[in-house]
């Protein structure tokens, strides 16, 4: 006979079982057969076609050089390799057989059409607070897209991970269900851009640091996190951008794709920026705006830094077209000997100074690296992934913000010495402790640099633009 | 002073450390193979092998590559023994003016070299830095193709001997 406790036990385990399996469980939706394109209101169309952009759905639903929105793009992620899915309009590999209400669904809950649950990869914890009439405009928009049939390669993922059974327990612990909640304290451009930050904009989903378990750490919203092998930045109060960020820099930036003391987007944020060129500009107003907010105002010492960054990067261009540049370094070498006279001086006088102090002005210049967001982040990642794999140009021959590679050109130890130099020379913070590392790390291929090619520039300044005239 | 390997012969060059490699190439030793397009690492004409990795030559400071072995494109064989990156592309005839052939050239080799056993995806991928205005483009892609085929099988000849 069993003894009384163990048959208890297994009852409360089956229970617990069972309550978990009724929690996990979700039904599918029916099928349905593709809607005629020409069902669809135009004007939903157009609509759902500018949140489709702000919310970047082509961007992991794109793979490299393929269809858009046709999906098998690789997502590493820290569990394994997840390929996006297909969100055209064809009934068997994309979503034609889905209803308004499964598409509805699955940017609440995460759940497929079939009842499965989706991995958090795809931002649904942020999808969750999208209304239902934005839901419905991008559902239009998508489903009078072009069908796309394409092979999706199966998700590498390992015990347990390939459970999708367990991502309802993730749920239970860690989504947030919608909807938004304005706050009444702030003002109508303020709620819109909370609303589109937190929700379909999804920016926590890279600049929010994530746990053990993939999830957002709600506590330490916007404090930095990492994509695809790129540092997310800091988005709160430990922003480090040498120049405080304020509403108008950050409108500009996300509206023209480069801003003239912060520089030019690149990794995952190319791609970002690229998608806002289509967005409206009342909604980059109120993103800039929340953001600004979330950032805050700057300290009386972070002014000043800031004031000291820009000043030092005018003094830069004013030597720049003289060899007053060059009697700066002299000056320097006789004030700071150790860094001035090393090898990441003369790799940065040699290679990088011709561009980043010629005065050429953004977005087709050089940053003045005392303006360099990287320089002063949490990590030389950034930086590495830029001298190493440039700014590739942007596709079909538009006007880019550009920088070749120095993959091949510089060694391990000239890349390192570089790096070191340029965070003693333009950044007050203490030295990064593992350059080195870093650096065989991106030469090894154990941290993977991807590149993504630079963004289009729609509105440089009318000086540069004149030159994209034939000559 | 700066000591360059190049094509596996020792110079010694008095230009100053800081000079693109391009310039030291055809204005102090005469190996004008690699040319001048854009000067910012943005048309691939300048390209050579540094230690069998591609690099744009015009944005490259001759100070970076002591004790490293640079290859250019009359490294790859001569007139008269030509290699076969260089058969491949005189047999597809993939030159139209040539300006942007020697860097494609280097870094189809540099691609090669590293796995012949390449796909015309990798090829693509790989030779998108390296523009052409003429249009050969696709006797180009023929002639990498041919020398991806040559060079996997015995005929390698005298091509890598500076690799």
């Amino acid at each position: 006979m069993i003894p009384r406790t163990i048959a208890a036990s297994l009852l409360a385990t089956a229970i617990v079982v069972a309550a978990y399996l009724a929690l996990a469980w979700q039904p599918a939706v029916d099928p349905i057969t593709p809607p005629d394109r020409a069902s669809f209101d135009p004007a939903l169309v157009r609509q759902g076609e500018k949140l489709a952009a702000l919310g970047n759905c082509n961007v992991c639903h794109t793979a490299p050089g393929g269809k858009i929105f046709a999906g098998g793009r690789a997502l590493t992620t820290p569990f394994g390799t997840i390929y996006s899915t297909n969100i055209t309009p064809d009934p068997e590999i994309g979503m034609g057989a889905w209803s308004e209400a499964a598409f509805r669904r699955s940017m609440r809950e995460g759940v497929d059409r079939a009842g499965r649950h989706l991995y958090p990869a795809f931002p649904y914890d942020h999808f969750t607070l999208v209304t239902a009439e934005d839901d419905e405009a991008l559902y239009a928009f998508l489903m009078t897209r072009e069908p796309v049939r394409t092979a999706i390669p199966a998700n590498q993922l390992p015990f347990p991970y390939n459970m999708r059974i367990l991502l309802a327990g993730w749920k239970l612990l860690f989504l947030q269900r919608g909807p938004y909640h304005p706050d009444q304290a702030q003002s109508e451009e303020w709620n819109r851009g909370a609303y589109l930050v937190e929700g379909l904009a999804h920016c926590g989903a890279c600049h929010t640091p994530r746990n053990g378990l993939g999830a957002e750490k709600t506590r330490e919203r916007f404090a930095g996190g990492e994509s695809e092998g790129w540092t997310a930045y800091a988005l709160n109060a430990q922003s480090p951008a040498p120049v405080p960020w304020d509403a108008d820099q950050l409108y500009d930036y996300l509206r023209n794709g480069w801003q003239a003391v912060h520089g030019v987007p690149r990794g995952p944020m190319a791609a970002v920026i690229d998608d806002l060129g289509s967005a409206d500009d009342a909604d980059l107003r109120a993103i800039a705006t929340y953001l600004a907010s979330m950032i805050g105002e700057p300290a009386p010492q972070r002014r000043r830094q800031g004031d000291a960054a820009l000043a030092q990067a005018r003094r830069g261009t004013e030597g720049a077209s003289t060899t007053g540049s060059i009697d700066l370094m002299r000056q320097r070498a006789a004030t700071e000997p150790d860094n001035e006279n090393g090898l990441g001086a003369k790799v940065y006088r040699s290679a990088c100074a011709e561009c980043h102090e010629r005065g050429r002005p953004l977005p087709f210049g050089g940053l003045r690296l005392a303006l360099s967001t990287a320089i002063e982040g949490p990590n030389p990642r950034n930086i590495i992934n830029v001298v190493l794999a440039g700014l590739p140009a942007a596709p079909g021959g538009e006007p880019s913000p550009m920088m070749p590679g120095f993959s091949g050109a510089l060694s391990d130890e000239q890349l390192t010495a570089l790096l070191a130099y340029l965070r003693a020379r333009f950044s007050d913070k203490p030295q990064w402790t593992d350059i080195a590392k870093e650096v065989r790390d991106a030469g090894t291929g154990a941290r993977p640099v991807i590149a993504y090619p630079s963004h289009g520039i729609g509105a440089a300044p009318a000086d540069v633009r004149e030159r994209m005239s034939p000559w | 002073m700066v000591k360059l390997t190049i094509n596996g012969q020792q110079h010694e060059v008095t230009a100053d450390p800081d000079t693109p490699l391009l310039y030291v190439l055809r204005d102090e030793l005469a190996l004008n193979g690699a040319k001048f397009g854009c000067g910012l690492g943005q048309c691939g004409a300048c390209t050579v092998m540094v230690d069998g990795k591609a690099v744009f030559s015009c944005v490259t400071p001759i100070l970076l590559l002591e004790g490293r072995q640079v290859t250019t494109v009359e490294g790859l064989g001569t007139h008269d023994n030509p290699g076969p990156m260089q058969r491949a592309f005189i047999a597809e005839q993939a030159a139209q003016c040539g300006y942007c052939i020697a860097g494609m050239m280097m870094r189809a080799q540099a691609l090669l070299q590293d796995n012949p056993a390449v796909s015309d995806a990798d090829i693509r991928a790989a030779l998108q830095p390296n523009l052409c205005r003429c249009g050969t483009h696709m006797r180009i892609l023929r002639a990498v193709r041919r020398a991806a085929r040559l060079m996997q099988t015995a005929d390698a000849g005298s091509a890598s001997k500076n690799q």
